[in-house]
């Protein structure tokens, strides 16, 4: 349960208050969600596509609706969650600068991950293949996979300021959930993924 | 099935039942069934609302076609609703015709069956007199109410007028509201009962003749919306009804004809014209944003408490997804823990009565999880 929350889960799980309201978009099987229901005792609800998905956290007595990121945050009142979860979903909305504005609206942080499309392993694979690169982190081919707007940390950032959203806590990390201190230049070359606390 | 059968309890002997119209009942009565039994601490009871033509029979054989429970599939010792486990309550609604208050009954002040005299009904009436049952039988607090269309009405009701009574809710299929189309098709069920001649105004009890055909077409018409496209198309084509060419005439040449006027032939055995009257007219008044202000999510308010879920079925057209999930939209703009998925499935609005896995791993882990919270080993 705890002991085997996925690594970068557990990045995502340690920013969040004790006690606070939480909704996260694209919650899976819920293995997040129960971690922060049960160990930090917030009133926790889940957004997921996948029927499987939904079945999963409803049998861990969680609350989940069936449904994306592009169309059902808008029907979420204004303020009504401490933190929205976005984690390594942005990249496959139709929309990431609303569903990142509708994010901010709906919570008062959001906490968004994204595998970065910059990392050097990526840059690396088209520049010697000439192919759209698939690697560990981007493991389906560009035909069928449902990443569809890939970014860069640095392109991450620019869409962050260029809405006037904040960043409060920026943490590159490996696959396994390593955090790497270092400045966003540097993570934008070396990073597999990165998490961005935000605010308005 | 085990279980005890053909209960019926006489409420409002002595007081008033006051409806939603402005007109009031007494005495009332109300047919229901139980199945299993209520524990010590009074925590096991769950209410099962049926829909515009089931009855009280749930889980137990029909009195009048002998056939099995309507939910016979979910509710019984073992099964997804486990009666081991918990007392299923099940009543005929208001306005129904197999033991609870309807036209059919006696007026008490004429001495004469009731017929058009009998008030215009609401929803919410049915669910007053659930509410009244649920008192009758010593129960403070339903541990989980459930229903699929019209029952998915009366468990939304259930939620805006007694969420302190409740535990968890499930709703299937259902909506708020009537639509324009959802009415349409309720009046042309409405106008096959009034055009048929042996309706005599409702007043049809003591005449030797029932507006049988009428209440044939209404009840085709119906099953119609209850079933997709694709499902007539699959089960019955074009296919010829045991005949090798069309005949040129108006028998029911083709398989789908013959179904349909089956539906209707045994339809009209065990239901009355005038309760399927009152029993419509009450879901095309059904429109419980309209109490609020045009605010949905305000009629949940009260529930903050009630542990939710809402399906839906990918091709149901009469309650499609759109109304079901305006209904967890407003629930959660209200704080109402809900969960909601709609079930990927080709059978339409009946699939709620149907076997759906997805449906039954969806309800097994919504149940077992209600259970944890209070305690009980689920």
């Amino acid at each position: 349960m705890t002991s085997n929350l996925r690594p970068d889960l557990r990045l995502i799980a340690d920013l969040i208050e004790p006690g606070s309201r939480v909704l996260d978009v694209g919650c899976d099987d819920g293995a997040l969600l129960e971690h922060l229901v049960l160990e930090k005792q917030v009133d926790g609800r889940g957004l997921e596509l996948s029927q499987k998905g939904v079945n999963s956290c409803v049998a861990r007595g969680l609350f989940v609706i069936q449904g994306d990121a592009d169309n059902d945050l808008r029907e979420y009142p204004d303020n009504s969650f401490d933190y929205v979860v976005l984690s390594k979903t942005l990249q496959a909305v139709h929309r990431p600068r609303d569903v990142l504005l509708e994010l901010l609206r709906i919570g008062k942080r959001a906490v968004v991950t994204i595998p970065n499309f910059g990392q050097w392993r990526v840059r690396l694979s088209l520049l010697r293949h000439g192919r759209m690169p698939v690697t560990k982190s981007l493991d389906k081919s560009w035909h069928n996979t449902d990443n569809i707007h890939f970014c860069t940390i640095l392109d991450l950032f620019e869409l962050i300021e260029k809405e006037g959203l904040s960043v409060k806590e920026f943490v590159p990390h490996s696959k396994m959930g390593k955090k790497h201190r270092m400045s966003k230049g540097r993570a934008n070359w070396t990073a597999d993924q990165a998490l961005f606390l935000l605010e308005k | 099935m085990p279980g005890m059968q053909g209960h019926t309890a006489t409420l409002f002997k002595d007081r008033a039942f006051a409806l939603d119209s402005g007109a009031s009942l007494s005495p009332v009565s109300v047919g229901y069934e139980l199945y299993g039994a209520l524990n010590a601490d009074r925590s096991n009871a769950v209410l099962i609302c049926h829909a515009l033509t089931g009855d009280q029979y749930a889980a137990s054989a029909h009195p009048i076609t002998g056939k099995p429970g309507w939910w016979d599939r979910i509710i019984g010792p073992g099964k997804l609703i486990d009666t081991n486990k918990y007392l299923v309550i099940c009543s005929n609604v208001l306005g129904g015709c197999m033991g609870t208050t309807g036209p059919w009954q006696e007026n008490p002040e004429t001495g004469q069956p009731w017929g058009l005299d009998f008030p215009v009904i609401t929803i919410r009436d049915m669910v007053r007199l659930q509410a009244a049952l649920i008192d009758h039988l010593g129960i403070e607090k339903l541990f989980l109410a459930l229903g699929g269309s019209m029952g998915g009405m009366q468990v939304l009701e259930w939620l805006t007028t007694y969420p302190e009574r409740l535990h968890s809710a499930v709703v299937l299929a259902a909506a708020a509201r009537h639509t324009a189309q959802n009415i349409a098709f309720h009046e042309v069920g409405r106008q096959a009962i009034i055009a048929d001649p042996n309706w005599h105004n409702g007043a049809y009890y003591d005449a030797g003749t029932k507006p049988d055909k009428g209440l044939a077409v209404a009840r085709m018409t119906a099953h119609i919306t209850y079933l997709s496209e694709d499902t007539l198309t699959k089960k019955f084509g074009r296919s010829l009804q045991a005949r090798e060419a069309v005949s040129f005439g108006f028998d029911a040449d083709f398989q789908v004809e013959s179904y349909l006027r089956y539906q209707g032939s045994t339809f009209v055995d065990r239901f009355d014209a005038n309760s399927y009257l009152y029993i419509t007219r009450a879901m095309d008044y059904l429109d419980i944003a309209r109490r609020f202000d045009g605010r949905l999510a305000d009629a949940f308010r009260g529930a903050t408490h009630v542990r939710c879920c809402v399906v839906s079925f990918s091709s149901d057209w009469l309650y499609p997804t759109s109304e079901n999930k305006s209904i967890v939209h407003a629930m959660n703009a209200a704080g109402v823990p809900v969960s909601f998925a709609e079930i990927e499935t080709a059978h339409g609005h009946d699939s709620f009565l149907l076997e759906e896995a997805e449906l039954d791993h969806m309800l097994a882990g919504f149940i077992a999880a209600a259970d944890k919270t209070i305690g009980r080993q689920p």
